[in-house]
């Protein structure tokens, strides 16, 4: 099982790495907002144990908010 | 184990760009290659007139500010001055292929031994969208509201295969970042751009299409997919030139 860490903060809600993930388990949390005022991105509710580790989601993020454990 | 985390070279401070503006993730790859090559604390980067004009606040080597389109005339100077150090620009179009169209022709045409990131976003993003030399024929930007006109503006100008008629260039190839794979050619073609420094081997060009989601008035998704539909049909990626593959192929 992976484990990803988002630097929440200072995520823009811009989604591409909602688009990005092939297993499709990440989301923008339209429920949240963050000190930047963005709907940041979260991982879907029980998926980490889905999460491969590939790490799509943080290689197509342009602002860096993911890191990515395996 | 960590598969994933900013790179040393890319500082821990929040980027000013627009969300999904792919310049963030031509700066992530242009970090991992100072952190692969181990060269952070030796490169002094050239920041240019543009979104990007801020560039000094994200990288971890030093970085110059200089005038509109002259970041491969400072570049030169610097890397002449001291050539122990590996000199980078980050350029945009409006920046390269426009106000500093003389300096890139001749930056390349001596061979500088400079590594060049040229982002092609077809746009002037930082003064608010007006057509930029690399805008496609028919695009609609704040200065071609009804879509940009060849009989009136000319074509789009095509760097990489312009300077590939020069003889003095080492190194030119166009790359994109709007998938994981391109992302992952990106880095490579850029990493060497840097390695040809490192070997003394000459001017380095990597010219990025990039997306503009703001200025293209597209959701972040749309302006990588316009990256498909519109761009790459009229910039194709690949390598324009490579001169050392090319003799050791002879
Ligand atoms: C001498 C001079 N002329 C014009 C400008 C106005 N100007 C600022 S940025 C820019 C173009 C930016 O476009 P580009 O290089 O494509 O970078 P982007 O913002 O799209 O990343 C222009 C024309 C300026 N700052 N200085
Ligand atoms: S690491 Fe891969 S599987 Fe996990 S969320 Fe990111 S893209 Fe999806
Ligand atoms: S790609 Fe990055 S900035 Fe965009 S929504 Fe995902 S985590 Fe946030
Ligand atoms: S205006 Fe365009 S190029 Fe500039 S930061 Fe915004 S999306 Fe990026």
């Amino acid at each position: 099982m992976a484990k990803l860490t988002f630097k929440t903060d200072s995520c823009k809600g811009c989604g591409l790495c909602v688009d990005a993930c092939p297993k499709d388990l990440l989301e923008i949390a339209k429920d949240k907002i963050n000190r930047k005022g963005h709907h940041p991105a979260q991982l879907k509710e029980g998926a980490d144990a889905s999460c491969v580790g590939c790490a799509s989601c943080a290689i197509m993020c342009p602002d860096c908010i993911i890191t990515v454990e395996r | 184990m960590v598969v994933f985390e900013r790179p040393h070279a890319l500082l821990d401070v929040p980027l000013h760009y627009c969300p999904g503006c792919t310049h963030g993730i031509v700066h992530r790859l242009v970090a991992e290659c100072l952190d692969e090559l181990e060269i952070e604390g030796k490169t002094i980067g050239i920041a240019p007139v543009g979104c990007s004009v801020m560039a000094y606040d994200y990288f971890g080597c030093d970085v110059i500010e200089a005038a509109h389109g002259r970041a491969p005339a400072v570049a030169t100077g610097v890397k002449r001055a001291d050539p122990s150090k590996i000199v980078f620009t980050y350029q945009g179009d409006g920046d390269l292929a426009s106000i500093g169209t003389a300096e890139t022709v001749h930056a390349a045409t001596r061979n500088e031994n400079i590594t060049v990131i040229f982002i092609n976003n077809a746009i002037y993003g930082m003064t608010g969208g007006q057509m930029a030399p690399t805008s496609l024929v028919g695009q609609v930007t704040q200065t071609s509201p009804y879509g940009r006109d060849p009989k009136l503006c000319g074509y789009p100008v095509k760097i990489c295969e312009m300077l590939s008629q020069l003889e003095g260039p080492e190194y030119l190839a166009r790359v994109t970042v709007n998938n994981v794979a391109r992302v992952r050619e990106a880095k490579k073609a850029i990493k060497k751009a840097f390695q040809n420094q490192i070997d003394g081997k000459g001017f380095s060009l990597v010219e990025v299409l990039s997306a503009c989601p703001t200025n293209w008035g597209k959701t972040p998704k749309d302006a990588l997919k316009w990256i498909d539909d519109a761009m790459i049909p009229y910039y194709p990626l690949g390598v324009y030139k490579d001169r050392s593959a090319d003799q050791e192929n002879r």
